[in-house]
C-alpha cells in the first residue's frame, strides 16, 4: 500500500485532525489564560469545526468508504456516528457548562478531558482494526476517569473514579488478552483479515479470545453481570458527566463492537450468540428490577441505562440486515432522551453545589415551579419507557420489529416483562413531579444566563424526541442510506 | 370521498382543545372548561352530523370489511405504515357515545375538579382523543399507536386529581397499576401485530401495516400460527375489557380516579376493547377465533358472575359500580364469540347502553361524594329523604343497569342472550342467571344508600341537590336509555352492515371447520 495520503484522505481524517487540534489548543490555552466561558467556547468552536468537516468528508467519500490506512476506515457508518457523537458532546459540553460555574476550584481542565475523550470516541467509530479499536478505547476511558474525579475534594467522587479506573482497567486487561488470543491464532488485527483466516484457528482458543472481548465490551456497556459498577460510579460523578458515560462512552463503544460483529464471523457462533442472548435477557431483566427499589434518581438512571443497553444487544445478536438500521435508530432515540434526562437532572442542579439535586423528593412539584424543565423531564422519562409520540416507542418499536423478524423470542418476552417493569419507577420519578406542593407557586424560576445554552440544548432535544416520535421517516431514510455498508 | 378530511378533524380538535386549555390556564380558571365544553360539543355535533347525513347501510354485506368515510396519507413509507382512518357503522356509534361521555366528563368536572385545571382538560381531552384514534384507526401501527396513547393521559388523571383511600393504597398505585397492566398486554399484542406484518411481507414481499392488507394474510395463515397471533390480541383485549382472571386493575382504577375518569374508564376505555375484538380479533382469525369460543365464552361466564357476587359484598360505592362494569362487559364478550347477528348487535347496544348508565351511575357516586364527603355505603343510608332529585335518579340508572325492560341495557343483554343460545346455550343459561345477581346487587346498592333511617353525619337534614346543570346531563342520558329501550331501531340499523360482515366471516370458519372434518 501506498502510504502517501491523497488529499480525499486527508479530507476523511479531518473531523479527527480538528478534534485533536483543539484538545491542543484548549490546553496551550489554559497554561495562558484560566476563564471558564473562553475555555468552553473554544472547545465548543473546536468540536464545532469537526462536526461541520463532515460536510466535506461527505463529499469527499462520495458514497464510497475511505480506507486511512489499514487502521481506520471513514464510511457512511462512521461519518453518521461520527456525527452523532459530536453532537452528543456538544450537549454534554452545554451542560457542563452550566453546571460548573459553581465549582469552586480550576473548571477548565474539564474540557480538555471532554475533548480528549470525544477524540477517543471518534476514533472508535472509525476503527476497523483491534489496534485502532484498543487506542480510541483508553483515549476514551483514561479522561472519563478524571472527569468522573473532577471535583477532587469531594471524597465520594474520588472513589466514584477510583471504583470506575480499577474496575475499567481489569476490563481492558481482558480485552486485551482477547485480542491477543485472537492475534496468536490468526497473525492478524484488522477486523477484515482475522475474519479471512478464522479457518486456520482452533476454535476454541478463537472463543475464549472472543468471550474475553465481549466480557470487556459487556464492562463499558455495563451489560449484566459486569453491571456492577454503574450505579456507584454515575451517582458519585458530577451530572453532566454522568450524561457523558451514559450517551458518548457507551455509544461509541457499541459502534465498534457493533462493526466487529458484522465484519467478524467468529461473534456470530452460536456460542457467543447464545451467550450473547442471556446477557441482554439478564440486562433486561436485572436492570429494570434493581431500578425499583432506588429512591436516588441518578441510580435509578444508571440501571435504567443497564437495561436500555438490554434492549440494544437484541440488535447486536441478530446482527446484519435490518438490525444494522434498528441499531442506528436505537441508539440515536436513545442517545437523545438519555441527553436529555441528565441534562435535566444537571440543570436543577446547576449551578454545582455540595451535592446534586438526586433524591427523588427533590423533585415533588417541579412541574409546578419549573414547567418547561419537567415538560421536558416528562417527555424524556416516556420516551425511555417506549411510550408512542416519543422517540423511544420509534427505537424500541424497530428493535422489536427485527427481534420478530430473526424469532427471537426470548429476547422479545424479556424486552416486554422489562418494558412493563420499567414503566413502574419511569412513572414513579414522573408523577413525583407532579405531586403538588404545599406553596403554590406557579411562576417559573428565571433561568440565568448560564443556564440559556443548556436550556435551548434540552429544547432541542425534546422538539427532537417528539419529531422522531411522531414523523420518523427522514431519519430512518438518513440512518438507512448511512449504514448501506454494514447491511 | 371528499369530505373524508372531516375523520382528521375529529381527531385534531380534541388534541387542540386540551392544548388550548391548558394554555389559557394562566388566564382564567372557566376558561379552560369553557373551550373544552365548546370543543367536545363541536366534535361530537360533527359526529352526529356524520351519522344523520352518512349512509352506514350497505346494500350487500361481504366479508370484506367497507368503510363509508376513509381518509388516508403516507406516514413512513419504508415500514408501510399509512396514517388511515376509516368510519363504519360500529366506529361511528362508538365515537360518537365517546363524545357524548366526553361532554358529560367534562361537565361532572366542573365544580369537582379545582386544581390545575388546564392540565386537567388537556389530559381529558387527549385521552378522548386517543380512543377515537382507536376507533378509526385502519392502520396496525396507527391503532396500537393510540392504543397506548390513551393510557399517559389516563394515568395522569387518576395519579393527579384521584382520590386516595384513607389508610389504603394510593392514587399512584393505582395509576401505575393500570398503566403496567395495559402496557404490558399492549406490547405483547404489538409482537403479534408485528408478526402479522413479517409473515405479510414473506407471502407477498410488501410491506404493510394496512388493515385491509394484513386481513387478507392472517385469514390464510397456518393455524398453529393463527392461533399464537389470536391469543396475543386476546390478551390485550382481555385486560383491557377486563376479563376475569385480569381485571384486577379496575376496581383500584376506579376507586382512586376522579368523577371524569371514571365515566371515561368505564364508559369508553372498556369498549374499545370490545371494538378491538369486534374489529381485529374476530376478522384476523376467525378460525382459531372459534376454535377458542368456548374457552373465552367461560371467561365471560366466570366474569358475569364473579363480577355479580363481588359488586354484592364492595361497601365502597364505586367500587361496587366498577365490579358491575365487569360483570356486564361478561356479556360483550359472551355475545362476542357467539357470533350470530343477534348477539353481536346485542353487543353494540350493551356496549352503548352500559357506558351510559355507568356512566351515569359514576356522576352520581361523585355528586354524592362532593356532598358526603364518603364513598361507603355503611355511612349512608336514608339519603332518600334527604335530597328531592339524586335518589331517584339514580333508582333509575340502578334499574337499568339490572336490566329492566324499556331500558338500553336490557334490550342488549336480551339480543346477547337470545343470539347465543342458538349456539351455546349452556353459557347462555349460566349468564342469564347474572341477571338475577344484576338485580341483586343494584337493589342492594339503592336500599343501603338511600332507604333506611337518615344519619346524622353533620352536613344537615337537607344536603344540596344537583344543580341545574347535574339534572340537564342526567335527564340526556336518562333519554337516552330510555329512547334506546324503547326504540332501537336506529342504533342497530347503523351498526348492521358492520355486525354482519363479522358474522360472515366468522360463519365462514366455522363452516370450514365442519367441512375439514371428514377430510382428516
Amino acid at each position: 500500500m501506498n502510504h502517501a495520503m491523497t488529499t480525499q484522505q486527508l479530507t476523511a481524517l479531518l473531523p479527527l485532525i480538528l478534534a485533536t487540534l483543539t484538545t491542543v489548543v484548549v490546553m496551550l490555552t489554559i497554561a495562558f489564560k484560566r476563564q471558564h466561558r473562553l475555555i468552553a467556547a473554544m472547545t465548543m468552536v473546536g468540536l464545532n469545526l469537526a462536526l461541520l468537516s463532515l460536510g466535506p468528508v461527505l463529499l469527499a467519500a462520495n458514497g464510497q468508504p475511505i480506507e486511512l490506512t489499514p487502521l481506520l476506515i471513514v464510511d457512511g457508518y462512521a461519518i453518521f456516528y461520527m456525527g452523532l457523537l459530536l453532537v452528543t458532546a456538544l450537549g454534554v459540553l452545554t451542560l457542563c457548562h452550566a453546571y460548573f460555574e459553581g465549582y469552586a476550584g480550576n473548571r477548565e481542565e474539564l474540557y480538555l478531558l471532554l475533548a480528549m475523550a470525544t477524540l477517543g470516541a471518534l476514533v472508535m467509530a472509525c476503527s476497523r482494526h483491534f489496534a485502532s479499536f484498543f487506542i480510541g478505547l483508553e483515549l476514551l476511558s483514561i479522561p472519563l476517569y478524571a472527569m468522573v474525579a473532577y471535583p477532587v475534594r469531594d471524597s465520594r467522587a474520588l472513589e466514584g473514579g477510583m471504583k470506575y479506573l480499577v474496575l475499567s482497567g481489569t476490563a481492558s486487561a481482558f480485552m486485551l488478552f482477547g485480542i491477543a488470543l485472537l492475534y496468536a491464532e490468526t497473525g492478524a488485527l484488522g477486523f477484515a483479515e482475522i475474519a479471512g483466516k478464522l479457518a486456520a484457528g482452533r476454535p476454541g482458543i478463537l472463543l475464549a479470545g472472543a468471550a474475553m472481548i465481549l466480557s470487556g465490551v459487556a464492562f463499558k456497556l455495563s451489560a449484566v453481570p459486569f453491571h456492577l459498577w454503574t450505579s456507584d460510579v454515575y451517582e458519585a460523578s458530577p451530572a453532566p458527566v454522568s450524561a457523558f458515560l451514559a450517551t458518548v462512552s457507551k455509544a461509541a463503544m457499541f459502534v465498534v463492537v457493533y462493526r466487529l460483529f458484522v465484519n467478524v464471523g467468529l461473534f456470530r457462533h452460536p456460542l457467543a450468540l447464545q451467550a450473547l442472548t442471556w446477557v441482554a435477557v439478564a440486562s433486561m431483566v436485572v436492570g429494570n428490577l434493581l431500578a425499583l427499589r432506588q429512591d436516588n434518581v441518578k441510580r435509578i438512571l444508571a440501571y435504567s441505562s443497564i437495561a436500555q443497553f438490554g434492549y440494544l444487544l437484541v440488535a447486536l445478536v441478530a446482527s446484519g440486515g435490518r438490525a444494522t438500521e434498528a441499531a442506528g435508530i436505537f441508539l440515536l432515540t436513545y442517545i437523545v432522551t438519555a441527553l436529555g434526562v441528565f441534562g435535566v437532572m444537571t440543570l436543577v442542579s446547576s449551578p454545582m453545589k455540595d451535592r446534586d439535586v438526586e433524591h427523588i423528593e427533590q423533585l415533588r412539584g417541579l412541574f409546578w415551579k419549573r414547567p418547561y424543565l419537567s415538560s421536558i423531564m416528562t417527555t424524556m422519562l416516556l420516551s425511555l419507557a417506549g411510550i408512542p409520540l416519543t422517540a423511544g416507542f420509534v427505537g424500541k418499536f424497530y428493535l422489536i420489529s427485527v427481534g420478530v423478524d430473526t424469532k427471537q423470542w426470548l429476547l422479545m418476552g424479556a424486552v416486554v416483562a422489562g418494558s412493563a417493569i420499567g414503566l413502574y419507577y419511569y412513572l414513579r420519578v414522573m408523577i413525583m413531579m407532579f405531586q403538588p406542593i404545599p406553596v403554590r407557586e406557579r411562576v417559573s424560576e428565571p433561568l440565568n444566563w448560564v443556564q440559556h445554552s443548556g436550556g435551548a440544548m434540552l429544547m432541542a432535544a425534546m422538539a427532537l424526541v417528539l419529531v422522531i416520535g411522531v414523523y420518523p421517516e427522514p431519519f430512518l431514510n438518513l440512518i438507512r442510506a448511512s449504514t448501506l455498508a454494514l447491511r | 370521498m371528499t369530505n373524508s378530511i372531516i375523520l382528521v378533524w375529529l381527531l385534531f380538535l380534541p388534541f387542540l382543545g386540551g392544548w388550548l386549555s391548558w394554555q389559557v390556564e394562566r388566564y382564567s380558571r372557566t376558561l379552560p372548561r369553557w373551550i373544552a365544553l365548546i370543543t367536545m360539543l363541536t366534535v361530537l355535533g360533527i359526529s352526529l352530523w356524520l351519522w344523520f347525513t352518512g349512509d352506514y347501510t350497505l346494500s350487500t354485506p361481504s366479508t370484506t370489511p367497507q368503510w363509508a368515510l376513509e381518509y388516508k396519507a403516507e406516514w413512513i413509507p419504508s415500514f408501510g405504515i399509512s396514517f388511515h382512518l376509516g368510519l363504519d357503522g360500529l366506529s361511528l356509534l362508538l365515537v360518537i357515545l365517546t363524545n357524548l361521555l366526553g361532554v358529560m366528563a367534562i361537565g361532572c368536572s366542573w365544580r369537582e375538579i379545582d386544581r390545575y385545571v388546564g392540565f386537567f382538560h388537556l389530559n381529558l381531552m387527549w385521552n378522548l382523543a386517543g380512543v377515537v384514534g382507536v376507533f378509526l384507526a385502519l392502520d396496525m401501527f396507527l391503532f396500537f399507536f393510540f392504543w397506548e396513547m390513551m393510557l399517559v393521559p389516563m394515568y395522569f388523571l387518576i395519579a393527579l386529581w384521584g382520590h386516595s383511600m384513607p389508610g389504603g393504597k394510593s392514587r399512584v398505585y393505582a395509576a401505575t397499576k393500570f398503566f403496567i397492566f395495559t402496557q404490558f398486554s399492549g406490547l405483547i399484542m404489538l409482537l403479534a401485530i408485528l408478526a402479522l406484518v413479517f409473515l405479510h411481507h414473506q407471502g407477498t414481499g410488501v410491506w404493510s401495516f394496512g388493515y385491509m392488507d394484513l386481513l387478507s394474510t392472517a385469514q390464510g395463515l397456518d393455524p398453529k400460527i393463527a392461533w399464537w397471533l389470536m391469543l396475543g390480541f386476546f390478551i390485550a383485549f382481555a385486560v383491557k375489557m377486563p376479563i376475569v382472571p385480569f381485571h384486577t386493575w379496575l376496581p383500584d382504577a376506579h376507586g382512586m380516579a376522579p368523577t371524569a375518569g371514571s365515566v371515561d374508564l368505564a364508559g369508553i376505555l372498556l369498549k374499545t376493547a370490545a371494538y378491538g375484538l369486534l374489529r381485529f380479533g374476530i376478522p384476523f382469525f376467525p378460525q382459531a377465533s372459534h376454535d377458542f369460543a368456548p374457552v373465552a365464552m367461560s371467561f365471560a361466564v366466570l366474569g358475569i358472575l364473579y363480577g355479580a357476587v363481588v359488586a354484592f359484598s364492595q361497601t365502597d360505592i364505586k367500587r361496587l359500580i366498577a365490579y358491575t362494569s365487569i360483570s356486564h362487559m361478561g356479556f360483550v364478550v359472551l355475545g362476542i364469540y357467539a357470533g350470530t347477528t343477534e348477539a353481536l348487535q346485542g353487543v353494540v347496544i350493551q356496549m352503548i347502553a352500559h357506558g351510559l348508565s355507568a356512566g351515569a351511575l359514576f356522576i352520581l357516586c361523585g355528586e354524592i361524594y362532593e356532598r358526603l364527603h364518603t364513598r361507603d355505603l355503611t355511612k349512608m343510608g336514608g339519603l332518600w329523604a334527604r335530597f328531592p332529585y339524586l335518589p331517584p335518579i339514580m333508582l333509575f340508572f340502578s334499574a337499568a343497569s339490572l336490566g329492566l325492560p324499556g331500558l338500553g341495557n336490557f334490550v342488549g343483554e336480551f339480543l346477547i342472550l337470545a343470539g347465543s343460545f342458538k349456539v351455546a346455550p349452556l353459557f347462555a343459561i349460566l349468564s342469564a342467571s347474572g341477571l338475577i345477581l344484576a338485580a341483586v346487587y343494584s337493589l342492594i346498592l339503592v336500599q343501603k344508600a338511600f332507604h333506611g333511617k337518615p344519619r346524622e353525619d353533620g352536613y344537615g337534614a337537607h344536603l344540596q341537590d344537583l344543580s341545574k346543570r347535574e339534572l340537564a346531563m342526567m335527564g340526556l342520558l336518562m333519554a337516552l336509555l330510555l329512547g334506546m329501550g324503547l326504540y332501537p331501531q336506529p342504533v342497530l340499523n347503523t351498526s348492521a352492515t358492520a355486525m354482519k360482515t363479522v358474522e360472515l366471516q366468522y360463519q365462514s370458519a366455522a363452516a370450514t371447520a365442519v367441512l375439514s372434518v371428514p377430510a382428516r
